[in-house]
């Protein structure tokens, strides 16, 4: 059991999303950065389908009733057990009676706890992802408040050997944290300057060659008006050869699309299922967790990505993370023979 | 069956049936939906359909192909698709959603008879008086876009779309018509509120209304508003 203290500023219990149902309007939702939170449950030994808690900017205050293997991952909100600083993408034993709190955000905008054996909550409509606006999923369909109590799933044998070889080691210390991490290639959160690959949208022809020209080559900043749903871009103003209704259609976690006024929004994981203004672009899946972690005042650069070049990002990512899976799993069971 | 494939991103294609807002080309959009209900194929995700597209949502890793996942789909869907057909249709079902128009519930209703040359209440009129086709569900939980509103009170979208705006309203853009189920940011300019519930989360089905339905509004008094929305929330 996970007692919340102080609820931070958005925190949800969220997986990988609820498909099957768009065609009904019910919201994708889901996690805003699919790695982070696919990582921080391979850490622990779950799957990487299992829900994790969602942090946003600034995080919560907890308790732990029970000893608990963890993983924290994405953007870097200053993690600590009783005081002492915990480290990210990485799994850590804490044992029961420990306090976790976080600081500021030092780097990206939104972190992922996983904990082993995942949390024990129904699923609606398939899912455990918390659409708020709906009140639908997670815990009770809301972000998460104080005195929130957290029942914690049954653990996998991977998440138990793990658990059994750190709580050897933990010393006078309230946790222990295991000794290795995962290649840096997987950790996106920290770029200066941070580069997005887009396709062309649907309708990028019907733009002016000098908005096409601009979406490539100018910079974007995230406005305060950015949440779950979609960010609102500030920059150069994109505009159509000539005014253009168009029918409306499905939408793409990552499509980015201009409303008359002509400043971008990029929709992300609480997107509408369909939408009705033209898409100039559409964010390559490898790089929405870069674009996800983004925070209001940020600055993002879009450079150009052919179809067949993202799919095949696509398909190399997939195999890394596969790869990663199978190593983690490898590492576990030669430490704990 | 005839229809064009373009990519919707790097998981997933979009179908094209028409460029028009037409019953005929809805009948083909519901067959290619019906296609997908009554076949599964392991990467297949989800399908979502427009008012002239159906967009179906694919995972690249479940493809065996040596080219590339967006090519062997659009293979597959070209053959599987060629035997497609439209059938003859039937009865659709007739819903009735009662609309309190204007006043505070329709903050956009003088905007969308002033552009239209008419008064309040023959805006009223029309958009009551007509008889509506449901061409899809999306963009929120169980709204509906509808077609057959008259071209008379056709209105643009607003330039800045709201931060909120109340389940239940009931708004126009361009030659749509639709109703908000739940509280949402959007575009278009708002006419009047249901006290119907659009959005059933525990359904069988989520959505009050489906694609292919019948719509009829009825104009009803801020007193009958309150009535049913006491009815609706026993």
């Amino acid at each position: 059991m996970i007692k919340i203290t102080k609820p931070g500023l958005l925190t949800s219990v969220q997986d990988l999303g609820r498909y099957g149902y768009q065609k009904y309007g019910v919201i994708a939702s889901g996690v805003m950065d699919p790695i982070a939170h696919r990582i921080a449950n391979l850490l622990v030994g779950n799957d990487e389908m299992e829900a994790t808690l969602e942090l946003t900017l600034l995080g919560p205050d907890m308790e732990f009733a029970e000893d608990t293997l963890i993983s924290i991952c994405g953007g870097n909100l200053s993690p600590s057990i009783d005081g002492k600083p915990v480290k990210c993408w990485r799994a850590v034993f804490v044992t029961a009676g420990s306090k976790l709190k976080f600081g500021g955000c030092k780097t990206g905008c939104r972190a992922y706890l996983a904990v082993a054996g995942g949390f024990d909550l129904p699923d609606v409509m398939d899912s455990k992802s918390t659409y708020i606006r709906a009140g639908i999923g997670g815990f009770n369909g809301k972000a998460l408040q104080a005195e929130d109590q957290l029942r914690i799933g049954a653990p996998s044998t991977l998440s138990t050997n793990m658990m059994n070889m750190l709580s050897a080691e933990k010393n006078e210390k309230k946790f222990a944290e295991m000794h290795w991490t995962i290649s840096s290639d997987f950790k996106t959160t920290s770029t200066a300057k941070p580069k997005v690959r887009v396709m062309k949208g649907r309708q990028y022809d019907w733009f002016t060659p000098e908005s096409q020209t601009k979406l490539f080559t100018e910079s974007f900043e995230v406005t305060s008006q950015s949440d779950r749903m979609g960010y609102r871009l500030k920059g150069p103003t994109l505009e159509l050869k000539h005014e253009q209704e168009m029918l409306s259609e499905a939408v793409n976690f990552g499509t980015i699309q201009v409303p008359s006024e002509g400043n971008p929004i990029v929709l992300l994981a609480d997107r509408q299922t369909t939408g009705g203004y033209p898409k100039i672009g559409q964010i390559a899946t490898v790089d929405l967790s870069i674009m996800a972690q983004l925070k209001p005042g940020d600055k993002v650069q879009f450079t150009e990505v052919s179809h067949a070049v993202a799919q095949q990002l696509y398909l190399d990512r997939e195999r890394n993370i596969q790869q990663l899976k199978q190593g983690i799993s490898l590492k576990i069971r030669q430490q704990t023979k | 069956m005839e229809f064009t494939l373009q990519p919707l991103g790097d998981n997933s294609v979009i179908i094209e049936l028409g460029d028009d807002i037409s019953p005929d080309i809805q009948r083909k959009v519901k067959e290619v939906s019906s296609f997908f209900d009554e076949h599964a194929f392991d990467w297949v995700i989800e399908y979502v359909p427009g008012f002239s597209t159906v967009a179906v949502f694919y995972d690249p890793i479940k493809i065996k192909s040596t080219k590339l996942p967006y090519e062997h789909v659009c293979e597959e869907l070209t053959s599987l698709l060629k035997h497609v057909k439209v059938k003859q249709d039937s009865e659709p079902r007739v819903v009735k959603i009662p609309v309190c128009y204007g006043g505070e519930f329709g903050p956009d209703l003088e905007e969308v008879a002033k552009h239209n040359g008419l008064s309040p209440q023959e805006v009223i009129d029309i958009h009551a008086g007509g008889e509506y086709l449901v061409y899809m569900i999306g963009f929120a939980p169980g709204f509906p876009y509808i077609g057959g509103m008259s071209e008379k009170i056709a209105a643009p979208r607003r330039k800045n779309p709201r931060l909120k705006i109340p389940a239940g309203s009931v708004g126009i853009a361009g030659k749509q018509t639709g109703v908000y189920p739940i509280e949402t940011p959007g575009g278009w300019q708002l006419i009047g509120k249901t006290p119907r519930k659009l959005f059933l989360p525990n359904g069988a089905t989520p959505s009050l209304l489906q694609a292919g339905d019948q719509i009829k509004f009825e104009p009803i008094t801020v007193e009958e508003f309150q009535r049913w929305e006491e009815n609706e929330n026993d």
